[in-house]
């Protein structure tokens, strides 16, 4: 039972984590357009280092990373008057009360916080992916577009938001339906945060004994990874045809070669 | 400890040359950098390994699915589906999985037995799938380039009666690299950062000889801190990107070395086209 409930742990992940990442993302490419130095440095620098950096190094980093940087900044609140430090030699000492979660707090609530972290982890490095393709996509926007908009006399943030970016998501488009699928195709690692995830359950319940139970059978994890590579396979598959529906639908009456492609045929 | 003692003993770590016992305890700076250092060698060698192999069966592929024969374009076209369909680390882990189940002593063929053994070791099953993942994805990336050789190439191939294989080898051929190389770049960072999976997935790292990120989450998980760790395989995976990008820039310098400067295609990483 809980291995088809992980399939849906899966789904739930991929639908929460891509708006998060989409937002990252134009939070992202709005900061490497910006005009003020510090904000365009730590765009760029956000996009460049996430992407040459393999992204199984940032979900082990960043899982640890933010469950201290919360503890700590929970500890620096609650507890003010905490003299020892944080620190002591291998150990990560925070008060009772800056504990995330609380000792005390059920069970479910454990796991929901590892899948939170997990969704922030993933929001932050596809964040990462997406402020490139939308970076690119704003300048593939033509800039007679732009011209115009200042003409009927849009202010700089009327142009950007009205003119901008509504136009630029035909450009995004086929960079973001690839990251869909990296994004897809990055959903077992989420075995490796620490989530009971599809892969987690294909080891438990195809070996021949795990820690709880011994199993009347032998060892299946074999079919179990067949079983896995063609959800992952009918994933892909389903997810191309809706993206290939979307780009039609995204191009009509655009000033591109997909857009006039459609007006002749329809001529 | 002095840090000369610390390269002396852990540098070839890795490969099982040097001090056998990990550092337990009071780990330096030094001893981060060296023993993840040591680790990249792995990466190197699963990444430039696969690569080069990968390279001639991708231009197999390639061919194989812009062929007209039904019976080679299906299982090309198969191939790439299957590869770029499924998460590499779900085929790491059914490799894995298969190659344990062979028979231990080895299989008979022919009256000669094959011993299996290794393949479970990570340095040929790990070799094995990341082979043919980066042999899918170039293949798809070839085969787009191959699509997009200019028509007139071929009518003036034709017009000079280069037919076949001399047509292949000295029209098609080039022009098909020259298209690819910026994407095949792309494929070429991903696949070096596709290969800090292998010791994540199912292939065990014998007597601890891990690559980069095993060492790195060796001492994350002994001190609780991934401050130190982490940024430093970062680091050494941003070197080794740019070297990458350096060599096949040079490679796609000299691939576009007759064309007028400005029609020369740059390299840089195309998000449309990343694995």
């Amino acid at each position: 039972m809980l291995f088809y409930a992980s399939f849906v742990t899966v789904m739930v992940l991929l639908v929460i984590t891509a708006p998060i990442a989409l937002l990252f993302g134009l939070g992202g490419a709005i900061a490497s357009r910006s005009r003020i130095l510090p904000i365009r440095w730590f765009g760029n620098i956000y996009t460049s280092v996430v992407r040459g950096v393999p992204d199984i190094v940032f979900f082990l980093f960043f899982v640890i990373a933010l469950d201290q940087a919360f503890e700590w900044i929970r500890h620096q609140v609650k507890c003010p008057d905490w003299t020892e430090p944080i620190r002591q030699g291998s150990d990560f000492v925070v008060c009772a009360q800056a504990k995330l979660p609380l000792s005390s707090s059920p069970q479910w609530i454990h796991e929901t916080y590892g899948f939170f972290l997990a969704v922030l982890t993933f929001a932050i490095v596809f964040g990462a992916f997406a402020a490139n393709v939308l970076f690119g996509a704003m300048r593939a926007v033509p800039r007679a577009q732009m011209e115009t908009a200042e003409a009927y006399g849009m202010n700089q943030r009327q142009a950007f938001w009205r003119i901008l970016v509504p136009q630029m998501w035909v450009y995004a488009l086929p960079g973001l339906s690839n990251l869909w699928m990296i994004l897809i195709k990055a959903t077992p690692l989420l075995f490796l945060l620490g989530v009971e995830d599809i892969v987690y359950w294909a080891r438990e319940l195809g070996g021949s004994k795990s820690g709880v139970f011994e199993y009347p059978h032998p060892d299946w994890r074999l079919w179990y990874f067949i079983g896995l590579l063609f959800f992952y396979l009918g994933l892909t598959r389903i997810s191309e045809v809706i993206l290939a529906r979307l780009t039609t639908r995204l191009s009509h009456g655009q000033a591109t070669v997909g857009g006039e492609a459609q007006r002749k045929a329809a001529a | 400890m002095s840090c000369a003692q610390t390269i002396q003993d852990y540098a070839l770590r890795s490969i099982g040359f040097g001090e056998r016992l990990l550092p337990r305890s009071d780990f330096t700076l030094c001893e981060h950098f060296v023993l993840i250092g040591s680790g990249m060698i792995w990466n190197v060698y699963f990444g430039a390994l696969a690569l080069f192999l990968g390279f001639f069966l991708a231009i197999a592929v390639a061919l194989g699915k812009a062929s007209s024969n039904p019976w080679v374009r299906k299982p090309a076209e198969w191939f790439i589906f299957i590869f770029r369909g499924s998460p590499l680390f779900i085929q790491f882990f059914l490799a894995y999985e298969a190659f344990v189940l062979l028979p231990k002593v080895g299989i008979e063929i022919f009256g000669i037995t094959a011993e299996t053994r290794w393949l479970t070791r990570a340095w040929a099953g790990a070799l094995i799938v990341l082979f043919l993942n980066t042999a899918a994805y170039s293949g798809e990336i070839f085969y787009g380039a191959l699509r997009s050789v200019p028509k007139g190439d071929m009518e003036a191939a034709d017009a000079y009666g280069i037919t076949g294989w001399s047509r292949f080898r000295r029209i098609t051929w080039p022009t098909m690299m020259r298209l690819a190389w910026p994407a095949y770049t792309n494929e070429a960072i991903f696949l070096f950062h596709a290969t800090a999976l292998v010791f994540f997935s199912s292939f065990p790292a014998w007597q601890q000889r891990g690559d980069a990120l095993y060492y790195a989450n060796y001492f994350a998980d002994r001190t609780f801190n991934p401050f130190v760790a982490y940024p430093i395989v970062a680091g050494y995976f941003i070197v080794l990107t740019l070297c990458v990008i350096m060599i096949f820039g040079l490679i796609n310098t000299r691939l576009n070395r007759h064309l007028p400067q400005e029609h020369r295609a740059k390299i840089r990483i195309r998000p449309q086209i990343m694995r």
